[in-house]
């Protein structure tokens, strides 16, 4: 069922493009050799060029250049090797030099697609209309003086890819879906960080809402939103505030609009009085960037397997279902931690172990999988001694337990701790008859017909091994002795 | 007499130890003293830092250890940003803005050892023909007519530059030039100026005007004087995009070459019927020079240089109006408070520019706004290659062009100031140099009826400056000239 | 063609100049000359011509990717007329 709101007068379909812009990761800006890293003190990280002091003159930074064509790579679109840069001309505290650099009319990166995948397990593919490099502006501070905003330009000049949607999304699941593949894309090319908290990656939220099968409505414009879900939220919150709109009789006006978290509601930017009019031209102080198709070539070829095609290989090539495999592939420091644990390995096991007891491990101690306190090769190995049988799978949750805890190795926490599996039949033996002399009347139960008792047995015979006596040659000496 | 001496003369005097840098830079300050409040050719002096910089030079001459311009005596436009050093760009806007940084240009005259005078007096932010709209008051012509001494404008926007090497208070300076404003004041000032190609100097550090069209050249009176300092001048620059990855050729053997067997062109467009019957006399009595001296001269057509200067006038503010969004009360320049930040703007930036300079503005905002882009920027862009496309045709076949450099000789303060077309006019023979990157030069050619200097102007192949500087001398070598303004330094007036 | 004081306004406001009340006509006027001269372009047939941005033949050069500026917050504060600490100062904006 495709998603609609119910209003008053029936099922409203929304229609929702985003601007993404996603911070490239450079060491330095996009026109200056200040540095981009974040929180810094204000205006440590800028140079007078960032400053738009007289005179100074901007220089493209060739690995936003290259960050920028890997990027439009991966969402298999159309690299543009004559791009060039234009000036869009506004006022503004935090734009120091009146215009900002950016690609109007010719930009690098041209149409491509993302394919989403919900919850139903069905995909879509929206479209990429562009990418295009531009200059992000500095931050104003308005909460630090009464009367007054202070301006920080460490921001300013770095180097950001806007990455524009078509307006093929229908549903706040899929806006969110888009987001989060759009971000996994870039940070498996490692091209952005997708840091939202820190604005390395934020959204403008295009929304329209019609009737089926009606053309699209006027649209309003939701800047910057700094969170997959306040993306959702803000979708729901304007498209049922613009049904409301149409449905009252009114006219939904285009504007900028901002999504209050607080209120869950957006409102109207103060309008800028007069329209904006941007006056785009072509940087006179740029010439067009030309790239050479070999260097395209070559940046292609060293590109990472992406997660699409990662997904498909680790249900081919695993046996993993997909819903396991997307979980594994959302991160590519997951997807590198899970091939490494699994190499030699039974792959779904592995998959098994990652998703459920390291996931919780990672969620219980609060670190990231790049510092997990067990490593990949700490769990394959743990793997190992399941797969030799020298340990129980139930054992090894114990192992498992004590690796996180200790950083130490499963074959050594086993034989310090004597946790190897009992696979010596007469220890089982003995320790079968023990039980079964020790308990005559449920064996008597059991010999009545009450087969569930065979459980009670078993875990009686590995609660007097410690648990560590094997547990098909347990189930074989039982079966031996009652039937 | 030092005040005399070409740039030349005086490096070979500092090398032959006949005088001392100190020696030299104390006349200039002293010439400057005397001269300046009346020609108000510079905006800022620094006379100290001017002999703390020749006892540099002395040192270093007296170790053997000297630079190509060592212990030489300059003056800076002050459009170049100059470390340490108020810029003003001639705007009140910037009346308190002192660099943290040198522009590539003057960075490389220090490092070649020149001496820094002080800042030279133009246009505000480049923008004019006569000087008139510096907010730091006009500059005076060293040169008066014949039996009238009302002042004369020095051209512009390099007017002071000019006035103050004219004058003999500098012997060379910076300038720059976007539709002109190098050779139309070293045509009304007597002396010799180049634009060189665009992209041979960097723009690095000079307040921009007009980025696609803004180039630097020296201004200087002998047309060897000028190649000595683009020599230093010039030169490849990582920092400025546009500046060009080629190697500097020498410009001061180019001026010995001559001319034998060059084919001159004579663009037909830039005869009219307004042209005084003095400049067209001069020009053909400059091409006769030539000829005799063994180059063919050819007629030939650029049909679209007429529409250059009006091409000029919708590309220049355009381009200014944003390079100029910049000064806003924020960072650098002055401020005049507002209620609010868009008050701000408004009141800093009605404030602090001239008229012309917010009439150019208003120009280049209007031309880019929605819904005109097409009919003014994208056309004249469009006309701009056909302008381009006419020279490059004629250098199929010329090696050089040869033209008067402005339709008049300088006129007086107050002249031609009540309609901003007919100022503009100033640059309709320059202006398309400009507009296709070419190199040009001013060389004066003789004097007009009234005792005033017309200079030719000798256009070349895009990075050809070498002909550019033969032709230049060889027309330099013919003229001969050597009138001198009333208004200068020994002139014991 | 003239400007009236409506659009010479408008202008004057996308350019953050001010321009009082009175000036708004002889502006106008004066604006309207210029770009009246400048008409003189639409006899120009330039139907095909590529558009021509600079004077410069080129492709743009790329900067290698090295942190070499930053670190001089006084010198870009030095000369604002208006600081706070280690901030420019402007007055409130209220978004």
């Amino acid at each position: 069922m495709s998603y609609a709101i119910e209003g008053r007068t029936g099922p409203w379909e929304i229609v929702v493009g985003l601007e993404v812009h996603a911070q490239a990761i450079t060491k330095s800006k996009l026109f200056s050799g200040a540095p981009t890293a974040f929180g810094a003190e204000p205006n440590s990280q800028v140079s007078f060029v960032d400053a738009a002091f007289p005179g100074m003159l901007p220089v493209l930074n060739q690995e936003a250049v290259a960050q920028a064509v890997r990027t439009g790579l991966g969402l298999n679109a159309q690299i543009n090797l004559v791009s060039r840069f234009d000036r869009k001309n506004y006022f503004y505290a935090d734009l120091p030099s009146g215009y900002q650099i950016s690609q109007y009319e010719h930009p690098i990166v041209g149409a491509g697609q993302i394919e989403i995948q919900l919850a139903d397990g069905t995909t879509r593919q929206i479209g990429v209309t562009r990418l295009h490099l531009e200059q992000d502006a500095g931050k104003s501070l308005h909460d630090q003086h009464p009367t007054k905003s202070y301006i920080d330009l460490n921001r300013a000049g770095v180097p950001l890819m806007e990455i524009v949607s078509e307006p093929d999304i229908r549903s706040p699941e899929e806006a969110g879906a888009y987001v989060r593949k759009l971000r996994s894309i870039l940070r498996y090319l490692g091209t952005c960080d997708g840091n939202m908290e820190e604005g390395s990656l934020r959204a403008d939220v295009n929304v329209s809402v019609r009737k089926h099968g009606e053309p699209y409505r006027t649209r309003c414009e939701i800047k910057n939103v700094n969170s997959v879900r306040f993306v959702m939220l803000a979708i729901e919150a304007e498209a049922k505030r613009q049904i409301e709109v149409w449905e009252g009789g009114g006219t939904v006006e285009q504007e900028t609009r901002l999504f209050d978290p607080n209120r869950g509601e957006t409102r109207s930017m103060r309008s800028k009085e007069d329209a904006h009019d941007y006056r785009y031209f072509p940087d006179p102080d740029l010439l067009p960037v030309v790239l050479d198709e070999a260097w395209v070539a070559e940046l292609k070829a060293a590109l990472p397997e992406l997660p699409d095609a990662k997904q498909a290989r680790f249900i081919g090539d695993f046996g993993l279902s997909p819903y396991d495999a997307a979980v594994l592939v959302a991160e590519r420091a997951t997807a590198d931690y899970y091939e490494a644990a699994a190499a030699g390995r039974d792959p779904k096991q592995a998959a098994n172990w990652v998703t459920g007891d390291l996931f919780a491990l990672l969620n219980r101690t609060g670190r990231t999988i790049e510092d997990s306190p067990v490593s990949a090769a700490a769990l394959g190995a743990l793997l190992g001694l399941i797969a030799d049988n020298t340990i129980s799978g139930k054992i090894a949750k114990q192992v498992f337990d004590i690796m996180a805890e200790t950083g130490e190795g499963p074959a050594a926490i086993v034989e310090a701790r004597g946790l190897r599996q009992v696979t010596d039949t007469s220890a089982i033996d003995a320790a079968v008859d023990a039980v079964l002399a020790a308990n005559p009347d449920k064996v008597a139960d059991y010999k009545a017909g009450k087969d569930k008792m065979f459980g009670f047995f078993v875990g009686q015979v590995m609660k007097a091994m410690a648990g560590k006596g094997n547990p098909g040659l347990v189930n074989a000496a039982l079966k031996a002795r009652i039937g | 007499m030092v005040f005399d001496l070409t740039l030349a003369e005086a490096r070979a005097g500092l090398r032959r130890r006949d005088f001392s840098s100190r020696e030299l830079t104390s006349a200039f300050n002293g010439a400057i003293a005397a001269l300046n409040p009346t020609l108000n050719a510079f905006i800022t002096t620094t006379p100290e830092l001017a002999l703390q910089q020749a006892d540099a030079a002395d040192v270093a001459l007296a170790r053997g250890e000297h630079g190509p311009l060592t212990g030489i005596p300059l003056a800076i436009k002050d459009l170049f940003c100059t470390k340490g050093i108020r810029t003003t760009a001639g705007s009140r806007i910037l009346d308190h803005f002192v660099p943290p940084y040198e522009s590539t240009v003057s960075a490389n005259l220090l490092r070649d050892g020149a001496v820094f005078l002080g800042k030279a007096n133009l246009d505000e932010f480049a923008m004019g023909s006569s000087n008139i709209t510096s907010a730091y008051g006009p500059v005076v012509s060293p040169w008066t007519r014949n039996g009238d001494n009302r002042p004369l404008v020095p051209g512009g926007s390099s007017g002071g530059s000019a006035a103050a090497v004219a004058a003999r208070l500098a012997l060379g300076a910076t300038a720059t030039d976007t539709g002109g404003s190098i050779r139309q004041p070293a045509s009304f000032c007597g002396i010799v100026g180049i634009k060189p190609t665009y992209g041979r100097c960097s723009r690095w550090g000079i307040v921009a005007f007009a980025s696609s069209l803004d180039q630097a050249g020296p201004v200087a009176r002998t047309v060897e004087d000028c190649a000595i300092m683009l020599q230093s001048m010039s030169g490849f620059d990582a920092k400025d995009s546009t500046s060009a990855d080629l190697p500097v050729p020498d410009f001061q053997a180019a001026c010995k070459r001559g001319v034998k067997g060059l084919r001159i062109g004579v663009p037909r467009e830039y005869r009219s019927d307004d042209m005084p019957p003095e400049i067209e006399t001069m020009w053909q009595q400059g091409l006769a020079w030539l000829r005799e001296q063994g180059a063919e001269i050819v007629d030939v057509t650029l049909p679209h240089t007429k529409y250059g200067l009006a091409t000029y006038y919708i590309v220049a503010p355009a381009e200014a109006s944003s390079n100029l969004a910049r000064y806003d009360g924020v960072r650098f320049s002055s401020r005049t408070d507002g209620a609010d930040l868009n008050e701000l703007y408004e009141n800093t930036r009605g404030a602090g520019f001239g008229p012309e300079v917010k009439r150019r503005i208003m120009i280049g905002t209007y031309v880019l706004s929605a819904g005109y882009y097409d009919a003014y920027y994208l056309r004249a862009q469009k006309i701009r290659a056909l302008i381009l496309k006419d020279f490059t045709d004629v250098f199929q076949t010329v090696d050089a062009l040869v033209t008067p450099t402005a339709p008049s000789a300088a006129f007086a303060q107050g002249e031609k100031m009540d309609d901003p077309i007919k100022m503009y006019f100033n640059d309709v023979f320059t202006v398309p140099a400009n507009m296709s990157g070419i190199p040009g030069i001013s060389v004066p050619a003789g004097l007009d009826a009234q005792g005033l200097p017309l200079g030719l102007q000798v256009l070349g192949r895009p990075f050809d400056e070498e002909t550019v500087f033969a032709v230049g001398a060889a027309i330099e070598r013919a003229a001969g000239f050597t009138a001198v303004p009333g208004m200068r330094a020994g002139a014991g007036a | 063609m003239s400007l009236d004081p409506a659009t010479v306004r408008r202008i004057a406001r996308l350019a953050r100049i001010r321009v009082e009340e009175a000036q708004l006509v002889p502006l106008g006027h004066e604006l309207s000359g210029i770009l009246n001269w400048i008409e003189q372009l639409n006899e120009v047939n330039i139907d095909g011509v590529e558009p021509l941005t600079g004077a410069a033949n080129m492709a743009l050069r790329l900067r290698p990717d090295v942190v070499s500026d930053g670190g001089d917050v006084e010198g870009v504060l030095a000369n604002a007329p208006d600081r706070a600490g280690s901030f420019y100062a402007v007055p409130k904006v209220v978004e």
